[in-house]
C-alpha cells in the first residue's frame, strides 16, 4: 500500500515502539502534524523547540528508551540545538526530526531554512537528509539503531517537506527486519584475555577504586558493579553522571568525585593503586589537573567507545565494550580470583580502614541555621519528604552540585542532570519529559533562579498536560555557582551576576496554572514540601529564599590536582579535630 | 628523541561510505579536535559506492592514535588504518608550469624531466608544464631543483596510498 511521507514516518515510530513525542509544529512540518491526530503516539506540545529537545532528553534518561521530539525548519531546527547538544555529549539516545524546505529549494537559502545537516553534525552521534520518500522508512530504523545501540546518542533526520508529502509503499514486515547498516558493529563484548587479567589486578591490588560512570547506569550495571565491590571490597565513587549506579547509603559508597566530590572519594583516587573506571571518561571536572591524578595507580578502563580509553588518561588494561556484558563476565572472575586467595581480606582491611576514616574525619558539612534557609538543608529535606524515592531532575549551578552531595538515591536513573554540557534551563522541560516517562515515580526539579527563568515557559506545558512535577528553586537572588567563582578566584568581584529583579516566582506560576508556594524560614521549608506533595494534578514550584552567599565545598580549584581540595570551615569545633 | 612524543607524518587510509555526510564529518573532525591534516585526497574504489580517503596528519602518536580511533567511530568509516609504518604504494601527482624563457632553461629543465621520468604535457612560448607521479620524497626533490626556473603555478593532488600485497595483508572492502 502507498502511504505519504508523513504517514510512513509515524506508522514507523510505532513500530520503534515510540509512544511519545515532545515538538513545536511549523510550516515545513504540516504534513506531518496534519496526520499526527490519526496516529496513536502522543504528542506533547512544549512552548519553545529546546523544552522539546529536554523533554525528549529527560524521557530517554528515565526509562532508558529513545525519546523523540519533532521541530520544524530553520528557527525550529536552530532551537533545538541546544538540547541535542545536551543528549549526546551525555550519550543519551534521542531521536530528533526536523522538517526542512522541499528538495528542490535546498540551498536557495529559502524562507525558514538552514542546513540542518551542517550545524548539527558536530553534536550528533549521526544525522541524515531524506531526499527521497523511498529511503524514509530505512533511514528511520537505522536512525533508532544507531540512536540506541553501542555508546548511545543522538540522531537527527531532517525532511525535507515534499519527501513529507510524496508517496511511496511501505511494507511493515520488511520494516520488523533487522537493520543492516553495514559499516557501523559496535564491539559489545570485552575480550576474555583482558577481562582474566582485569580480574587478576583487581584481587592483588592492594588500593583499588571504583570509578564509576554514567555507562554503568545506561548500560544497567549497576547492580553488578555494587556486587564486585562487595565481593572484593573495593570503596566506590561515582561522576556526576554516575551517581545513582550505588545506593547512597552504601557502606563502601564514598560518594561523587572531582572538583566538588567528597574529601574521601577524591583522596581515594589520589592514594590508589588500582583504578577500575567503568563506563567513565576522565573528565577534566573529574580529573583535576590531570598530570597529578592518581599518580600511583594502575587503570582498568571499560567503556563502549575505544576512543575514550586513553584519550585523558594512560590505560593499562582497556576493555572495551557494553559495561553491563562485560561484568557479567568480569565479576565471575573476580570471584574466582578473591576465592583463591585467602590473605585477601586482611590486605584489604588497612585501605577500608584509612577510606572510612577520611569519610569520618572530613565529612560533608554546612553550618546549620534557623534563622535562614540553608540551601543544603532543601535538598535534605526533599530528600526525606519524597523518602528518597523521587526521581530529581537539576539545573545547572550550585543547588546541582548540593544535589549531588546530599540527595542519597537510591535506585539507577534516579538523577537527570546535564554533565557534560551543563545546560542551564534544562531541569524543568527534562521533569516533564521525566513524569511523561515515569507517571509513577515523583518527579522534583531542583533548580536555581537563574536557571529557571531560562525554560520556565515550560511550566504552561506541564499545566496544558496536567503534568505534576515539583520545582524546587533554591532561590539565592545570584548565579550563585559564578559568584562563588568571582568570589574565590576575582576578589569578589561580583560582576553581572546579581539576580536582584526577579519576577515574583509565586505570582508567575499561578499566572501559568501552576501552583506557586515560597517559604523564607527554615521552620516553613517542611511543611511547605508537604503541601506541594499534595498537589498531583498541576505542576508546582516552590521558591525557597536561602542564604545568598552559601558556597558548594569541598571544592578542587581550576588546575588544582585532586587532593588539593578547599574545604568546608567544619565550624570551629570540627576543624580542631580535623587539623 | 620518545617515539611517544615525536611528531611525525603519518599516511592514514580511511575506506567510508560514498556519502557527501561522510566527508564532511571527517573534515569537521579535524577542525573540532584541533588536529592538523597537512593533505587529504578522496576518490572512489573498485565498488562506487565507497570511497577512499588518504590523508596525511602530523602528530605524535598519542595524537595519531585519537585521530584513528575518533575517525572509526563515524558511522559511515568502514575501516580506518595508519599505513605510516607498513610497505606500501605511495604516490603523488604533481602538475608545475616552470618559466623557460631561455634555451638553457628549456635544457635543465628536460634534462631534469628525463632524470625523474617527468612528461612535459603543455608547452607555451616561454613555459613547460610537467607531470610527475611518484612519492613525496621525489616530488618534492623535482620541486626543490625545478624552483630556480621559477614557478608559475603548481598543483599537487595529496598522497594516494595502498599496502603492498607482498605484506599478505589485505585492505579490504569488508569490516571485519
Ligand atoms: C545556558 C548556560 N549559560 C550559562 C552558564 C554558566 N553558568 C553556570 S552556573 C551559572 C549560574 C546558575 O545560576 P542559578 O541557576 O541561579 O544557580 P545557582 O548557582 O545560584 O544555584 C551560570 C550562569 C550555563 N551553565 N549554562
Ligand atoms: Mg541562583
Amino acid at each position: 500500500m502507498k502511504l505519504s511521507g508523513a504517514e510512513i514516518l509515524l506508522r514507523a515510530l510505532e513500530l520503534e515502539g515510540v509512544e511519545k513525542i515532545f515538538g513545536y509544529p511549523g510550516g515545513a512540518v504540516l504534513d506531518i502534524y496534519d496526520r499526527l491526530p490519526f496516529s496513536p503516539l502522543k504528542h506533547y506540545l512544549t512552548r519553545h523547540e529546546q523544552g522539546a529537545a529536554h523533554a525528549a532528553d529527560g524521557y530517554a534518561r528515565a526509562t532508558g528508551k529513545v525519546g523523540v521530539c519533532f521541530a520544524t525548519s530553520g528557527p525550529g531546527a536552530t532551537n533545538l540545538v541546544t538540547g541535542l547538544a545536551t543528549a549526546q555529549i551525555d550519550s543519551v539516545p534521542v531521536v530528533a526530526f526536523t522538517g526542512n524546505v522541499p528538495t528542490y529549494m535546498i540551498g536557495n537559502d529559502a524562507f525558514q531554512e538552514v542546513d540542518t545537516v551542517g550545524i548539527t553534525r558536530p553534536i550528533t552521534k549521526h544525522n541524515f537528509l531524506v531526499k527521497d520518500v523511498k529511503e524514509l522508512a530505512d533511514t528511520v530504523k537505522k536512525a533508532f539503531h544507531i540512536a540506541r545501540t553501542g555508546r548511545p546518542g543522538v540522531v537527527l533526520v531532517d525532511l525535507p517537506k515534499d519527501v513529507t508529502r510524496e508517496l511511496a509503499d511501505f511494507f511493515e514486515e520488511e520494516y520488523k527486519t533487522p537493520v543492516q547498516i553495514r559499516s557501523y558493529k559496535p564491539v559489545l563484548k570485552g575480550h576474555p584475555g583482558q577481562i582474566k587479567r582485569a580480574a587478576k589486578a583487581i584481587a592483588s591490588a592492594e588500593r583499588p577504586i571504583l570509578y564509576i560512570g554514567g555507562g554503568v547506569v545506561s548500560s544497567g550495571a549497576s547492580d553488578l558493579v555494587v556486587k564486585m565491590a562487595e565481593v572484593a571490597n573495593i570503596p566506590m565513587a561515582a561522576t556526576l553522571m554516575g551517581l545513582t549506579a550505588v545506593p547512597g547509603n552504601h557502606p563502601f559508597f564514598l560518594g561523587m568525585l572531582g572538583m566538588h566530590g567528597t574529601y574521601a572519594a577524591n583522596m581515594a583516587i589520589q592514594e590508589s593503586d588500582l583504578i577500575i573506571a567503568i563506563g567513565a571518561r576522565f573528565d577534566d571536572r573529574v580529573t583535576g589537573k590531570l598530570s597529578e591524578f592518581a599518580p600511583n595507580a594502575k587503570v582498568i578502563h571499560i567503556d563502549i567507545d575505544s576512543a575514550e580509553i586513553g584519550k585523558n588518561r594512560a590505560v593499562d588494561i582497556p576493555i572495551v565494550g557494553d559495561a553491563k556484558l562485560v561484568m557479567e563476565e568480569l565479576l565471575p572472575e573476580v570471584e574466582k580470583q578473591v576465592a583463591k586467595n585467602r590473605e585477601f581480606y586482611a590486605v584489604r582491611e588497612k585501605w577500608i580502614l584509612k577510606v572510612r576514616s577520611w569519610k569520618e574525619r572530613y565529612p560533608l558539612w554546612y553550618e546549620p541555621s534557623d534563622r535562614v534557609i540553608k540551601p543544603q538543608f532543601v535538598i535534605e529535606k526533599i530528600w526525606e519528604v519524597t523518602k528518597g524515592e523521587a526521581v530529581i531532575t537539576t539545573d545547572v549551578g550550585q543547588h546541582q552540585m548540593w544535589v549531588a552531595q546530599y540527595y542519597r538515591f537510591s535506585f539507577p536513573r534516579q538523577l537527570i542532570t546535564s554533565g557534560g554540557l551543563g545546560t542551564m534551563g534544562f531541569g524543568v522541560p527534562a521533569a516533564i519529559g521525566a513524569k511523561v516517562g515515569r507517571p509513577d515515580k515523583t518527579v522534583f526539579c531542583i533548580s536555581g533562579d537563574g536557571s529557571f527563568q531560562m525554560n520556565m515557559q515550560e511550566i504552561v506545558t506541564a499545566v496544558h498536560y496536567n503534568i505534576p512535577i515539583k520545582v524546587a528553586i533554591i532561590n539565592n537572588g545570584f548565579l550563585g555557582m559564578v559568584r562563588q567563582w568571582q568570589g574565590i578566584f576575582y576578589q569578589k568581584n561580583y560582576s553581572q551576576v546579581h539576580l536582584d529583579v526577579q519576577p515574583d516566582f509565586v505570582k508567575l506560576v499561578e499566572a501559568m496554572g501552576g501552583v506557586g508556594l515560597r517559604a523564607t524560614k527554615p521552620a516553613e521549608v517542611e511543611a511547605v514540601l508537604k503541601e506541594a506533595m499534595a498537589v498531583d494534578d498541576r505542576p508546582v514550584v516552590i521558591d525557597f529564599i536561602v542564604d545568598r552567599e552559601e558556597d558548594v565545598f569541598p571544592m578542587v580549584p581550576p588546575g588544582g590536582a585532586l587532593h588539593e581540595m578547599i574545604l568546608p570551615s567544619y565550624g570551629k569545633k570540627k576543624e580542631k579535630k580535623a587539623v | 628523541m620518545d617515539r611517544k612524543c615525536e611528531q611525525r607524518k603519518h599516511i592514514i587510509s580511511v575506506l567510508v561510505e560514498n556519502q557527501p555526510g561522510a566527508l564532511a564529518r571527517i573534515i569537521e573532525l579535524f577542525s573540532s579536535r584541533g588536529y592538523n591534516i597537512e593533505s587529504l585526497n578522496v576518490g572512489h574504489t573498485e565498488d562506487p559506492s565507497i570511497s577512499r580517503i588518504t590523508m596525511v596528519a602530523k602528530g605524535d602518536e598519542h595524537t595519531i592514535e585519537q585521530i584513528v580511533k575518533q575517525l572509526r567511530r563515524i558511522i559511515d568509516v568502514f575501516k580506518v588504518r595508519d599505513l605510516t609504518d607498513k610497505k606500501k604504494l605511495d604516490r603523488e601527482l604533481l602538475i608545475v608550469r616552470v618559466n623557460v624563457e631561455t634555451p638553457e632553461k628549456k635544457e635543465e629543465v628536460m634534462r631534469l624531466v628525463e632524470i625523474f621520468g617527468a612528461q612535459v604535457v603543455d608547452v607555451s612560448k616561454d613555459t613547460y608544464t610537467v607531470e610527475l607521479t611518484g612519492d613525496e620524497e621525489q616530488v618534492d626533490a623535482f620541486l626543490e631543483l625545478i624552483k630556480p626556473m621559477g614557478i608559475r603555478e603548481m598543483a599537487r593532488t595529496g598522497r594516494v596510498a595502498m599496502v603492498r600485497a607482498l605484506q599478505g595483508e589485505t585492505f579490504g572492502e569488508q569490516k571485519e
